[in-house]
Formats: C-alpha cells, sequence, structure tokens
C-alpha cells in the first residue's frame, strides 16, 4: 500500500512526461505528490517543505531554457536538491594530525553502535591503521562481551578493563584508553558508548563527559535507516548534546529508503559518512550521496550493481559471454552461456533485490515482488537436461529432442518450446541491440526504441538508458576511471537527459500486461 | 512464464555491466578479500563447539539475586502517561491547537494531516482520520476544545482498536508449556524485552524457561544469561553460530522435561528482507511446533521506526503468523505511531509497551491509557 519513494517520484512525473511546458498547476500538483512520497519515506515534514520550497522556485525560474523538456527537468531539480542536502560529496574520515586518532560513536539503543565499531575497525585495519577499540558501554548487559567478541573477528585489539553491566564508570573507561593507546602506539581508537536518549538528559551529560575525556577527532552519530519522524528530534538532541561530526547510516540494507538521511543531513548540516549495509563486518561502505539521490529517484542503484558484480562474477567468463552476445564470433551465445549468466546473477542475491537496483524498476515493484524463485529452478531443470551440444546450438532441437527434455526435466513440451523460442527472440534482439554500437552515444539510443516498439523489443530498449547511465554516473564519482577507459564523457545534458530517461522501461511493464501473460 | 524476460533482462543488464566493468575493472586494483565470502565463512567457524551446553546457572544464582515482584501494570502504565505528557508533545498541542480554532480553512487541514504524519502515523490512516474529523466538525461545528478532543479520540481509538484481546497467551495444552517466541529487526530490543518479561512472568508465579536462539550476534546468549540470573531463570544456549531451532528445540525439550510454565525464545534481529534468514526463523517456529504449539509470537518494533515498521510487520506476520506487538523504547521522543496503520492493516494488537532499560520498565498495552497520553491527559 505504501509505495516507496521513488515509485512515488515515478507517479508524480509519469504525468509530466512528453508536456513541452510546465504549467504552473503542473508544477503544484508535482510538489504535492513528491511532498507525500517524502513523508511517506519518513522524511521530516521541515524538511520536505524546505524541498519542496526549493524545487518549486528553481522549477519556475529561468532555468526551464534548457535543452530539455519539463519533465526531464523536473526530475534533474530533483536529484540535484537531492544530492545538495545529503551532502553533496562523499567526505572522507579525518585523521589527527598527532595520533591516536579518536572517533566516538554515539546513538539512540539499537542503532548499531558496537556492530559498527567492529566493522570501522575492521574497515581502518585494512587500510592499514592499527585500530584500538574502547568498551565504553557500561550499560547493557554484555555489551562489552559483545565487542570483545566483535573485536576478535575483525581481528582488532579491544580496551575492556570493566566488565559492564551496569557497573564502572565510562568517562573513566574512555580516559585511560587515550593513555593506553598512546603507550601501545596505536593510531586510532573507536569509542563505543552506551545508546542513550535525547531526551535523557543524564545520560547526555555523560556523553559529553566521554567527550571531553577523549577529545574526539570525529564523533560520529549513529542512525538506523528505518527511523522516522523521530530523526530530527534525536539527531538535534545529539547534536545540542554532545555534537557529532557526521552520521552514519545503519541497516541500509533493508528495504527502507533512507527519509532518514535527507531529514538529518538537511537539519544538522553534517554530512552522512558511512553506511552499513549487512550483518558482515565486511558490509560497510563510504556514503555516497549521488547514489542515494539516485536510488531515491529510482534510477537503481546501478553503481552498487556494478560493484556487487564485480565481486561476485568470474570477469573473464562474461567477458567471453559478452563477446559471443556481441559479435557472433568465437560461436554463438547459447544457452549454456545463458544459464552461467544466470546463475552468476543469482549469486549476487534473490532476483527481486537485484532488479530492484535496476533503473527504472521501481514501477514495477509488484510484478517484481511477485517473481517466484522457483520459476528460475524450472528453467536451469529445463537447460540441464540438455546435453552439451544442445545448449551450444539450441537449433539443432528438433521434437523428440525437445520431448525428451521436457521428460527429463519434469516440465511439458510447451515449456521447453517457450523457453527456445524466448531465448533466440531475446538472443536476436539484444544482437540487434548491440549492433548499434557501444554506451555513451545519444544517437544510438533512439533507432534502439524505435527498433522494437512492438512486443518484447521494449524490454531491451531500457539498456541505452542503463548504458548511458551507468558510465554517466560513474563520472560523478572523484575518481572514476571511465575517461581513462577512452569512453567519451558524457555531458551535462546527457547525464540529465538519462535522469529523465530513466522512465524508459515503463515500456517494459507493457510486458507483463495481458498481453504476454497469454500463452505464447 | 514472465519469469523469463526478467531473468533475461538481468543477464542482459549484467553482461553490458561487465562489458563496462571489463574495461574499467581492469584498470582498477581488485578489491580486498570480498565479503560475501567472508560472511558465508563467519558462521561456520565457531562451529566446532558441537555440544549444547545447558547452563545450570540457576541453582547457584538465585540465592544472590533477591526476586522482587515487580510494579503493578496500573503504577507502570500511569508513568507511561506521565513520560508521553511530560515530554515535549507537539503532537496533542498541535492538534487540539488545531481543532479549537474559529474555522478550519484548507491550510489547517493540511498542518493537521502533516501533524498526524510527523508521529509517524502513516499516510492512509491519517487520511482516514481527517475526513473523519471532516465529517463530524462538518456536523456539529466544533469550536469547543473539549468536545474537539472527544472527537479526536475517539477516531483514535477507532483507528487503534479497543475490542482486541492483548493479553499474553502463555499456557500451553495438555500440560506442554507455552512457548513464547519473540522475533524482530536487528537492535529493537528483543532481548532486553525478554527480559523483562521473564520478570513479570516469575513475579506471576510462572516458571520460565528461556532459549537464546541468538546465535548470530555477538553476546547475545551472554546478555539473555545476565537477564536470566537476574531473576533466578535458567537459559539454555548453544554454540555460538550454531543453528538456532536446534537451541529452541532443545530448550522447548527441556522445558517439557522439566514441566515449566512458560518457554521463551529468543531469536536474532533480522532484516525483513533477507529472505535466508526469514526462512530460517520459519524453521525455527516450525521446530518448536512439533513439540508444543508456539502460544505467543511477539514482533518487537521500535518506537522510532518510521513507515518501514508496516514492511516489518508484513513480512513477518506472513513468515511466523505474529500474535502481538510489542513497541519498546517508547520513553524516548518518538510516539510510536507506526502501530496504527500496523494494527490496521494486519490486525494484529500491541501487547506490551516498553518504556526503557529498567527491569521494570515494561507495561501492558492499553488503547485508552496510550490515546490519552498522545492525547496529553492524565
Amino acid at each position: 500500500m505504501f509505495d516507496t519513494l521513488s515509485d512515488r517520484l515515478s507517479g508524480a512525473f509519469r504525468t509530466l512526461r512528453g508536456k513541452t511546458r510546465l504549467t504552473d498547476a503542473d508544477i503544484d500538483a508535482t510538489a504535492r505528490e513528491i511532498r507525500l512520497a517524502l513523508l511517506e519515506a519518513d522524511v521530516n515534514l521541515a524538511v520536505v517543505k524546505d524541498f519542496i520550497a526549493a524545487v518549486k522556485e528553481r522549477a519556475h525560474g529561468a532555468e526551464l531554457a534548457g535543452a530539455l523538456n519539463p519533465g526531464q527537468q523536473i526530475v534533474k531539480i530533483v536529484n540535484d536538491e537531492l544530492v545538495t542536502i545529503l551532502g553533496g560529496q562523499a567526505r572522507p574520515l579525518r585523521f589527527a594530525k598527532r595520533p591516536p586518532t579518536v572517533i566516538m560513536l554515539a546513538g539512540l539503543q539499537g542503532s548499531g553502535k558496537t556492530t559498527l565499531a567492529g566493522k570501522l575497525g575492521k574497515w581502518l585495519k585494512d587500510q592499514g591503521h592499527s585500530p584500538l577499540l574502547v568498551a565504553a558501554d557500561l550499560q547493557r548487559p554484555n555489551a562489552v562481551t559483545q565487542l570483545q567478541v566483535v573485536g576478535e573477528r575483525a581481528g582488532v585489539h579491544v580496551f575492556a578493563p570493566e566488565p559492564g553491566n551496569g557497573t564502572g564508570d565510562p568517562v573513566q573507561v574512555a580516559r585511560q584508553s587515550i593513555l593506553h593507546a598512546m603507550s601501545k602506539l596505536y593510531d586510532v581508537v573507536i569509542v563505543d558508548t552506551a545508546g542513550r536518549l535525547g531526551v535523557d538528559a543524564e545520560l547526555m551529560q555523560q556523553a559529553a563527559d566521554i567527550r571531553d575525556a577523549v577529545k574526539p577527532t570525529e564523533i560520529l552519530f549513529v542512525v538506523d535507516a528505518m527511523i522516522g519522524q523521530d530523526a530530527v528530534n534525536t539527531a538535534r538532541a545529539f547534536a545540542d548534546g554532545v555534537g557529532f561530526d557526521g552520521v552514519v547510516l545503519s541497516k541500509l540494507d533493508g528495504d527502507a529508503r533512507g527519509g532518514a538521511a535527507l531529514s538529518i543531513a538537511r537539519v544538522t548540516g553534517k554530512p552522512i559518512m558511512f553506511a552499513s549495509n549487512g550483518e558482515g563486518l565486511g558490509d560497510f561502505d563510504a556514503f555516497y550521496p549521488d547514489r542515494m539521490a539516485s536510488r531515491i529517484l529510482g534510477m537503481g542503484d546501478i553503481l552498487t550493481l556494478i560493484e556487487q558484480a564485480e565481486k561476485t562474477f568470474d570477469a573473464e567468463e562474461s567477458a567471453k559471454a559478452t563477446q559471443k552476445l556481441l559479435s557472433g564470433k568465437g560461436g554463438e551465445f547459447g544457452l549454456d552461456d545463458f544459464l552461467q549468466q544466470m546463475q552468476a546473477v543469482r549469486r549476487m542475491g534473490p532476483l527481486s533485490k537485484i532488479l530492484g537496483m535496476m533503473p527504472g524498476m521501481g514501477q514495477m515493484k509488484d510484478q517484481i515482488a511477485g517473481i517466484d524463485e522457483r520459476e528460475i529452478d524450472r528453467i536451469e531443470a529445463i537447460i540441464y537436461s540438455m546435453t552439451p551440444a544442445e545448449r551450444t546450438n539450441p537449433k539443432m532441437l528438433d521434437g523428440s529432442r525437445r520431448a525428451r527434455i521436457a521428460k527429463g526435466s519434469g516440465t511439458q513440451v510447451s515449456d521447453v518450446n517457450s523457453l527456445v523460442n524466448r531465448f533466440f527472440e531475446a538472443r536476436k534482439m539484444m544482437q540487434s541491440l548491440a549492433g548499434g554500437g557501444m554506451p555513451g552515444m545519444p544517437g544510438v539510443r533512439r533507432p534502439a526504441v524505435k527498433q522494437a516498439p512492438k512486443k518484447k523489443g521494449n524490454k531491451v530498449s531500457g539498456n541505452p538508458a542503463k548504458r548511458t547511465g551507468a558510465p554517466a554516473a560513474k563520472a560523478v564519482e572523484p575518481a572514476a576511471p571511465a575517461s581513462a577507459s577512452g569512453r567519451p564523457q558524457p555531458s551535462e545534458a546527457d547525464l540529465a537527459k538519462a535522469v529523465g530517461d530513466f522512465q524508459l522501461p515503463a515500456e517494459l511493464q507493457q510486458l507483463f500486461n495481458p498481453k504476454s501473460n497469454g500463452p505464447r | 512464464m514472465d519469469i523469463f524476460w526478467i531473468i533475461m533482462a538481468a543477464v542482459g543488464l549484467v553482461l553490458v555491466v561487465a562489458a563496462v566493468t571489463i574495461v574499467v575493472g581492469r584498470r582498477r586494483a581488485l578489491p580486498p578479500a570480498p565479503p560475501a565470502a567472508e560472511l558465508l565463512a563467519e558462521p561456520s567457524t565457531e562451529v566446532s563447539e558441537p555440544v549444547v551446553e545447558s547452563v545450570p546457572e540457576a541453582s547457584a544464582e538465585p540465592a544472590v539475586v533477591p526476586l522482587e515482584s515487580p510494579e503493578a501494570p496500573a503504577s507502570r502504565l500511569s508513568r507511561l502517561r506521565r513520560r508521553l505528557s511530560a515530554s515535549n508533545n507537539p503532537f496533542a498541542r498541535g492538534l487540539l491547537g488545531l481543532l479549537a480554532a474559529d474555522r478550519l480553512d484548507a491550510e489547517a487541514w493540511e498542518d493537521l494531516e502533516a501533524t498526524l504524519i510527523t508521529s509517524d502515523l502513516g499516510v492512509g490512516p491519517t487520511d482516514e482520520l481527517i475526513t473523519a474529523l471532516r465529517r463530524e466538525t462538518a456536523i456539529d461545528g466544533v469550536g469547543d476544545p473539549a468536545k474537539a478532543r472527544d472527537v479526536l479520540r475517539n477516531e483514535l481509538l477507532k483507528l487503534i482498536g479497543t475490542d482486541s484481546d492483548r493479553s499474553l497467551r502463555v499456557t500451553g495444552a495438555d500440560g506442554k508449556p507455552g512457548v513464547v517466541l519473540v522475533v524482530g529487526v536487528n537492535g529493537t530490543g528483543k532481548t532486553t524485552t525478554i527480559g523483562k518479561l521473564s520478570r513479570v512472568l516469575v513475579a506471576d508465579g510462572h516458571t520460565v524457561l528461556l532459549a537464546a536462539a541468538d546465535t548470530f550476534r555477538a553476546a547475545a546468549a551472554d546478555q539473555l544469561q545476565t537477564w536470566g540470573s537476574r531473576v533466578g531463570v535458567r537459559v539454555i544456549r548453544g554454540p555460538e553460530g550454531g543453528d538456532p531451532a536446534s537451541v529452541a528445540h532443545d530448550a522447548v525439550a527441556a522445558g517439557i522435561a522439566e514441566g515449566v510454565d512458560v518457554v521463551v525464545v529468543d531469536t536474532a534481529g533480522r532484516l525483513h528482507t533477507k529472505t535466508g534468514l526469514m526462512d530460517e526463523l520459519g524453521k525455527i517456529k516450525r521446530v518448536i511446533d512439533r513439540l508444543a504449539p508456539v502460544t505467543e509470537v511477539l514482533l518487537v518494533i521500535d518506537a522510532t521506526t518510521g513507515q518501514n515498521g508496516l514492511a516489518q510487520a508484513r513480512v513477518f506476520a506472513e513468515v511466523v503468523d505474529v500474535t502481538g506487538i510489542v513497541l519498546s523504547k517508547l520513553d524516548g521522543s518518538a510516539k510510536g505511531g507506526i502501530v496504527v496503520p500496523v494494527q490496521r492493516e494486519l490486525g494484529v494488537p500491541v501487547k506490551l509497551i516498553g518504556l526503557g532499560e529498567g527491569a521494570d520498565d515494561l507495561a501492558p498495552f492499553d488503547a485508552e491509557g496510550f490515546v490519552d497520553a498522545l492525547l496529553g491527559e492524565s
């Protein structure tokens, strides 16, 4: 019932597509949609009001006289504003000129401070630092033990002179830890403090005392990505009580859209520095405002997808498969290649999650949610029931072979037929598309879209947008090697265009509508 | 077979991604050890200890810890009211201020809507509430604050529902123990809630056994153990990283053998989006059900949670058939309005509220008291 932010924004912009002029009424209607969407995503009300005002002002302003159509213009404005609020560029961690660098973690109960301490410790250690974790959470039962275990897993030393469980003075522990770090030559000290509420004056004072005792280089405010409207109150309370230099957004691997990130960044003006997205000690990354903004805008989280693909993919295999598909050299792209790639995709996680990261998929949430992973198993079973020769060259599949395969995989001949036929169709489409040339060339896009106005041609027509989206987004990253690879750097207009085109796969949606539900 | 096209799209995209990254990736230093592998390896590292150790802690401890009986529920609830009304409560003030205005213009309605949304009530229930209020005020033109409050109170009560059964089912049939399974996402306060709950149960004269089926988070079992030893309740635990379902099974089996009244099972926090972990949870429940039916499944929701709470509740309800909600951390500045859409959509009542880290900071949920507290009445 509650759509996510990107769904709502996509909905809001759908009506704007195709218009050549933007009337005041259009802007107001869109603004209302954006407002509701942001509120539903837990963005704070005051922040939403500011946001809407800024977007409206810019939409009315002179900027409309551009090469972009109004719909794209609005998307671009919203995207820009999101990035601005989220903190512009990512900020790296500051280190003290004279070690040890002291990092203090503060936040509500259960926001993930202790886990983060471990992740941060491991991250720093991997970078060649020698971190020390300090157990200053003496409140919650066995928080000290938890930190010790986490430290052990991360291979980082833990300073825990007090057993915790309500006894001992955290301020004292924190003070000692600095001396300990100095004498043992640790260069980074991470102080894990007890969770506390913004309204608890006594504990806030204690946090301030710890701060004064250790004089931290960075105070990080750890906040749960799922937090609601209270995010702002809490952030303010911590900003006033202890003060903080940066925000860490935890549990970003859930499906919360992170409206709180917007609110906190906006209200406190502090950058979000890290994102914690999983239970493993390595599930931790710097926070990229531009990625977050594109995720919110339904452009998909393509960069994260790429990163994940890099981790799980056999680059050579994929390269070979792509080669086959694109040029037909070294044999044709066969079912075996398809199977291999499909399995590689599955290794990256549930299909629904991957598709969720794909650009423009926001509007198809329902279909994606309805995916039954067992269907994929069936497809796998069918392919597995073929001989290697059949897999490489599916053209040789005649009636009796198909009957055998159906029997072997426990499916119907019609299932095998439809799989094979669809595979041929898809392959042809991809090849004709690939014939158009490589990404980054705006000229390719139009023909590609027009080429396939009927049936599933549309499916792949999303690709050019994705392709431009990928390198374009990459160019936003400071150290992107995009230019080094010799691909043309997309211009600002291209970027905006890619942003505007994020809806292209809307046509894709037809694919899932009655037409394709019928037997093929 | 829509799925085929979806896969094809994914494969196509992935191939494009691969093409892009291969060019780029060769120039880039390979990332350090892939965390994915590590994640897989992690749970298995510490399974070296195969024996399930049950710690006969209770026999040693009770002498040390005096078993005080907890505060009466009524006084606990009044403490909640005090806290809620004492805390800065823009919700009630805003609403009453708005309703008491001479006339309600479009802007006032918009503000009202926004105020409700600010308390995490969600857009759906807010619309309902607004529509109902509009209707009421159109009929008799509310000018009197007290009357406005009555209208508002009734509508809020209607949203929360007064008729649901909010009692905990802690007794099993056929002489088997009642089994309470506690679930939730990470960091909502499951273990703390169990600590407080077992205290209440002990005070009510039940014999209690705790199962530390959170084998994932570091020291979670120790945390539960500490709570257990405070009230002299035995904790059954397994090896860290072990199978939580087997711990739950052992605990319930021990509970049946010893004839305890209630077994409370603590589970690891899990995000509702992780299919694998949700399957694990389903398994825990199935395994327990085979020995003794689970009488109560409590979902712990953090009061600070925003609209994502509904998604959580939906998935958890699907997987383990949640029978009650515990709204934790209500002592902060958050109002916990999220329970309204949860109850509205899933019909799962809030049964308990957590008010802090103290041992007695757990109270039964009372709809009228909750609404009164929201409205700033004492």
